[in-house]
């Protein structure tokens, strides 16, 4: 079996110790999180978590079975499965010399992206999109030298149904 | 009515028909203990918070109802962990009361402060961490709510020591109150899937049983037999699962796995439907899991869906509590009526088996006059004179197999044994709690010679509390179970596996009140035994058994089942 990409959204009652338990299970099973991001929902006393993970249908399975069976998951919704919109914010700090500042300048304008902090040195941007477009930046801007990058991992969410 | 935090723990425990509590004290919770005398509770105080942890799953166990246990902070809560990880492992319903240090200490190191939710996550169901006393009679119901009900397990409430003392208006919160959203366990089976199953039963020629414990925690071994003479279908179990089906029935097969029967092994491997039953597939019963049952359809019963696929393709998953599932297969089959099992290909499956049995019966070479006692006469002895009455306790090793293979059990929760986490000293504190539950019944501990050693110390208990335990040690003078995977698999390297400086079983007993006995002869077996069952204390029974026997049959460990080894 083939191993894929999936992101898992869970609605969690927002107790103390959910998310250790929910990290726990992950590495205690030996599952790998690629990221989990956690965030309160609309309603009061629920969080979402939305957990990128690898692996392949049977792992999927087990995954999801065993994060169901914690006492404090409401619900687990595999998006892989679901037409979803998935979105990453990235900051990245960027080698910005003045000779390569334009040319920086000009990616960020292509990738509608913003730069959020300048120094003599350096150009800090902010990047919000899906996974194709974070890389292909990411790739973009490798060769000015990147000197840090923050990541937020992804968050996402079902699409509306549109027929 | 207002109460404080520890008049309301006793108010609750009341109410959730708790009559015994297994703990030892400390600073932590001095405030709970300083009101248990005004209760009608029993408290059993033991000699390790291990012994209290171990006494209030085999009471779990002997009972079906909730175990409990109350222990200090720090030291007191660290010390619970391998019995809770032990109850986690077989899905016994306990609940775990922690003295904590007081909430504004709390994460400041302060003394014997432990972070016992944080160390207990992996190992319960679920815990708590309770801040506010006005939480606190709602937390200990879902507490017993959780431990009970769907999968049952452990469930540990850290109480620190100020919520204990602070007093609130107490109301007990009704059922409707305690349930909980994100928690809704599947009880009922779905009924398209029971009429696949009669349905593959009718088209089995080699059907096979497989139960496990969780027919037993469903109180679910009358539908299960009912189930299985009706339809003529040989039954085997797990450890855990020993009991369910009567032992003396012609459809047992005996147990199966590692140290399971020939015929067992060999009607699993042969046979076209496994129905499995409450049981895991756990790698110590399927062997090497690529070569397991490999013509079976398979039908999986579990409460717990993660258990479901987890190690073995099921043809049909049914995700629900075993005593619902029998009894909704049970029904359909009275509807159908005789069109299931007039078959004869059947009948000469079941009489298949049987002459498994016969050709390769669980056996071992009998002493000969002058040799040392074998311990499987000594089990076998336990069974004659307690014709499958007592409750029997293991600790683990060779003792637990050969207690497991030559004691026939014929009624569920007779049988209390470690299975899942296989945790030495086990034995003799459940014991100690299964006496508590059944101060009338005979409950005897087959114990090994090293894990004895782990909880001895609640010898003082079981005197204290007149619970007259019979620990039947097969003494070997060895760590027996490593010792035979030593000479089988790592070239007789016996390393730290002999015994040395052994105490003396019989002097120790005596020194805490117990009476002891040593038997050398196999001819004062009988006696001896009859004497130490008879007397009306706790008592231990040094049996000194030949040193190197081996637990046959056995499939060494990541081979098929087919490849065992017999005697
Ligand atoms: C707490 C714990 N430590 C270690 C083990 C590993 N272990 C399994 S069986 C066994 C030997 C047990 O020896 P004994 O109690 O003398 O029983 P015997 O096998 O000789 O009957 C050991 C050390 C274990 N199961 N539990």
């Amino acid at each position: 079996m083939e191993a894929r990409r999936h992101v898992l959204s869970v609605t969690v009652e927002n107790e103390p110790g959910v998310l250790s338990r929910v990290a726990g299970l992950f590495s205690g099973r030996g599952f790998n999180i690629e990221s989990l991001n956690v965030g309160p929902t609309l309603e009061k006393g629920v969080s979402q978590m939305t957990i990128t993970t690898t692996g392949d249908d049977f792992i999927i399975e087990q995954i999801v079975k065993q994060l169901r069976k914690l006492v404090m998951t409401i619900k687990v919704k595999d998006l892989t499965e679901v037409k979803s919109v998935e979105r990453e914010m990235v900051l990245i700090k960027v080698n910005a010399e003045d000779s390569r500042r334009a040319e920086i300048l000009r990616i960020v304008d292509i990738f509608r992206c913003k730069v959020v902090d300048v120094s003599q040195e350096e150009l800090t941007i902010e990047v919000t999109g899906d996974q194709g477009k974070i890389k292909a930046i990411i790739n973009m801007l490798q060769r000015f030298g990147i000197k840090d990058i923050a990541r937020t991992g992804t968050v996402a969410m079902k699409r509306s149904m549109q027929d | 009515m207002e109460l404080t935090g520890a008049q309301i723990l006793l108010e609750c425990l009341k109410r959730e028909g708790v009559d015994v509590l297994f703990g030892f004290p400390g600073g932590a919770v001095i405030d709970i203990y300083d009101e248990l005398p005004n209760h009608p509770l029993k408290h059993v105080l033991v000699r390790h918070e291990q012994g209290a942890i171990h006494a209030a799953d085999g009471y779990a166990r002997a009972t079906g109802k909730a175990g409990v246990c109350l222990v200090t902070s720090g030291p007191g809560a660290t010390n619970t962990v391998t019995g809770i990880a032990t109850a986690y492992m077989d899905s016994i319903p306990v609940v775990i009361f922690t003295g904590q240090v007081p909430t504004p200490l709390i994460g400041n190191d302060a003394f014997q402060e432990v972070d016992i939710v944080g160390i207990t996550r992996p190992c319960t169901k679920h815990n708590y961490l309770v801040k506010d006393v006005r939480d606190l009679a709602m937390t200990i119901r879902r507490a017993f709510y959780l431990a009970r009900s769907g999968r049952p397990g452990p469930v540990l409430v850290d109480l620190p020591k100020d919520v204990q003392q602070a007093v609130t208006e107490f109301v007990y919160p009704n059922d409707e109150q305690i349930r909980m959203r994100s928690y809704n366990p599947t009880v009922k089976p779905n009924k398209r899937q029971l009429k696949k199953v009669v349905d593959l039963v009718r088209q089995a020629e080699k059907p096979v049983i497989y139960a496990g414990g969780g027919v037993i925690s469903a109180e679910a071994s009358e539908d299960l037999t009912w189930l299985a003479k009706r339809l003529n279908i040989p039954v085997t179990a797990t450890l855990m699962g020993l009991g369910c089906f009567p032992a003396d029935d012609p459809l047992w097969l005996g147990m199966l796995g590692m140290h399971g029967t020939y015929a067992a092994n060999r009607a699993i491997q042969d046979s076209d439907l496994i129905m499995a039953v409450g049981a895991r597939f756990d790698d110590r019963v399927t062997g090497k899991i690529a070569e397991f049952a490999p013509k079976a359809k398979l039908v999986h019963v579990d409460i717990d869906p993660t258990s479901i696929q987890k190690n073995v393709t099921v043809d049909v998953p049914i995700v629900a509590e075993c005593g619902q599932a029998l009894k909704g297969l049970r029904e359909l089959v009275e509807k159908e009526g005789e069109s299931l099992n007039n078959d004869e290909a059947r009948i000469g499956w079941a009489k298949q088996t049987v002459d498994w049995e016969l050709e390769h019966p669980l056996r071992y070479a009998p002493a000969k006059a002058g040799e040392p006692i074998k311990p499987q006469f000594v089990v076998e002895k336990i069974y004659e004179l307690t014709k499958g009455e007592a409750i029997i306790t293991t600790e683990v090793g060779q003792n637990q197999m050969w207690a497991a293979q030559f004691y026939g059990f014929t009624k569920p929760r007779t049988f209390i044994t470690s299975g899942g986490l296989g945790t030495m000293g086990y034995g003799f504190p459940a014991a100690i709690g299964a006496q508590m539950a059944f101060p009338d019944k005979l409950v005897i501990d087959v114990a090994g010679d090293g894990s004895i050693q782990m909880n001895i110390q609640e010898l003082a208990t079981a005197v204290c509390h007149n619970l007259p335990v019979k620990i039947v040690i097969l003494n070997n003078g060895y760590l027996g179970m490593v010792r035979q995977w030593q000479e089988l698999f790592y070239e007789r390297n016996y390393c730290a596996t002999c015994m040395d400086a052994q105490p003396d079983f019989v002097r120790l007993a005596e020194s805490y009140g117990a009476a002891g006995y040593r038997v050398e002869r196999e001819e004062d077996v009988e006696v001896v035994l009859k004497e130490a069952f008879a007397v009306d204390k706790p008592a231990i029974v040094d049996v000194r058994v030949s040193k190197e026997e081996n637990v046959y049959p056995m499939v060494p460990a990541g081979k098929s089942l087919t490849e065992m080894l017999l005697v």
